[in-house]
């Protein structure tokens, strides 16, 4: 038998050779032929104004670190389903006393403002 | 041949054939959505090129492909010409651990139709659904345009809100079968469909499935990344030719995986509703079954994009957070208490 992943291996070799294929040949049948006006970046027609390496809103910080947080929880909610039938009532318990600490700190989160926009 | 030779053989021949039935399948939606949004909006749509406009994917293709390619000044260039690329990897490696029939007899050999049975499947798909949006930030970024670096962060703040309640959704699936294994999913569904599948046993659960899957292949509601009339075309505003078609095939692939799974996870995967229905003149139609579930799912998105409007973005945010994750972990412990207590 061959090892589970070594499909799923060959899976993304196929899909990245297809993707540079197809990369390739559309780049050798439609050759980039470019001129100051058309490799220029898009503004609805305008004359572009700076540069887009700028700062961008915080926000998008602030529910990236959120979700890491909350995620690494839902990971934990996946062993303790798989075992959940032989823990019984104790198992529902504990995840009654993980949700409640995981709650807290959710509803502070939501209190102080980091889920709003 | 050796045995592992044998094997390695046959797991190619699959890979192939499943990356090109999902190809074409892709190349096929695209005309399906344009037709059936047209009949919606009481327009014709795409109708002249070969019978009913059928061959309009080819000649889109073809048309693709001798398009001009067009890098943006000041864009990165590698992480631009990579992204397209990247989005198309991360959707198909999705696709491996979905059962989509029952096993076959060929060559003198069981082949399950299924890419690989990993024990942590479902594990696999929630890893592999966070990498999805890793394609669309870089795409956003490296083109150097505002709008497009807009469009990237948005749909990384929505992938990333949603993304949690998605995980969260099939936790109570677990649950009932025990497993991890899509296929150990599929089978704990056996049996009649009222009430066996897990759309009547976790309706909340698969209610959050729904919208969070939604939201996670950026699909109307949910297609703020793209919303034109502020953002031109969102992450994918410069790309052209090929690299554009790749992007969108991602998309379109990442749509059917999300119909796939959950067919597999709330519907019962390739089992008949109706346990006399699995075997038509002795031969199992598991693969017919799965593919009528999974054209239902992908119905229902193309219906869904010819009726609502879209979301404002806070409102998306707001929904996410506020009302889709509680939701979900109350589903959990509902689903929890349910199987604790009746025992």
């Amino acid at each position: 038998m061959l090892p589970n992943y070594v499909p799923i291996l060959i899976l993304g070799a196929v899909a990245l050779g297809f993707s540079v294929f197809t990369l390739v040949l559309s780049h050798l049948l439609g050759r980039p032929r470019p001129t100051a006006a058309k490799s220029e970046v898009y503004e609805c027609g305008m004359p572009p104004i700076g540069t887009a390496r700028e700062r961008f809103p915080i926000k998008f910080y602030l529910v990236c670190m959120i979700f890491i947080l909350f995620d690494v929880d839902a990971a934990f909610f996946y062993p303790w389903a798989l075992v959940f039938r032989e823990l019984g009532v104790f198992g529902f318990v504990e995840m009654l006393v993980f949700v409640g600490l995981l709650g807290s700190g959710f509803v502070y989160a939501w209190k102080v403002g980091a889920l709003d926009w | 041949m050796t045995p592992v030779q044998q094997e390695l053989l046959i797991a190619t021949g699959k890979v192939l054939v499943f990356v090109g039935v999902f190809l074409g399948l892709f190349s096929g939606m695209t005309y399906v959505e344009r037709r059936l949004l047209a009949f919606m909006q009481f327009r014709l749509g795409p109708n002249r090129v070969g019978p009913f406009g059928l061959l309009q994917p080819v000649a889109d293709g073809i048309k693709l492909f001798f398009k001009e390619e067009v890098m943006p000044e000041g864009a990165n260039k590698w992480a631009f010409m990579a992204a397209p690329a990247l989005a198309i990897v991360t959707a198909f490696l999705a696709i491996a651990v979905v059962p989509y029939g029952p096993t076959v007899h060929l060559f003198n050999r069981d082949i399950p139709l299924q890419i690989a049975d990993l024990d942590v499947g479902v594990l696999f798909l929630f890893a592999i659904s966070s990498l999805g949006v890793y394609g669309i930030v870089m795409a956003g970024w490296a083109a150097n345009n505002k709008y497009t670096l807009l469009g990237g962060l948005r749909s990384s703040a929505q992938m990333f809100s949603y993304e949690l309640s998605l995980g969260m959704s099939w936790v109570g699936a677990i649950i009932l079968a025990g497993s991890f294994r899509i296929s150990d999913i599929v089978a704990s569904q056996a049996g009649w469909f009222i009430p066996n599948w897990n759309f009547f046993r976790q309706a909340p659960g698969f209610l959050v499935y729904l919208v969070a899957a939604t939201a996670e292949v950026n699909r109307t509601p949910f297609d703020l990344p793209e919303a034109e009339t502020e953002l031109v075309a969102g992450f994918h505003t410069e790309y052209s030719s090929m690299r554009f078609a790749l992007l969108q095939m991602a998309e379109y692939v990442n749509m059917m995986t999300v119909a796939a799974v959950g067919t597999s996870l709330f519907f019962g995967g390739w089992l008949a509703p109706v346990p006399g229905l699995q075997h038509v003149f002795g031969r199992d139609i598991g693969l017919l079954w799965f593919l009528l579930k999974m054209g239902a799912g992908l119905f229902f998105f193309i219906w869904l994009r010819g009726t609502v409007p879209r979301f404002r973005y806070d409102q998306l945010m707001n929904f996410g957070w506020k009302v889709l994750l509680p939701l979900a972990t109350l589903n959990i412990l509902g689903t929890a208490a349910w199987i604790a207590f009746s025992k």
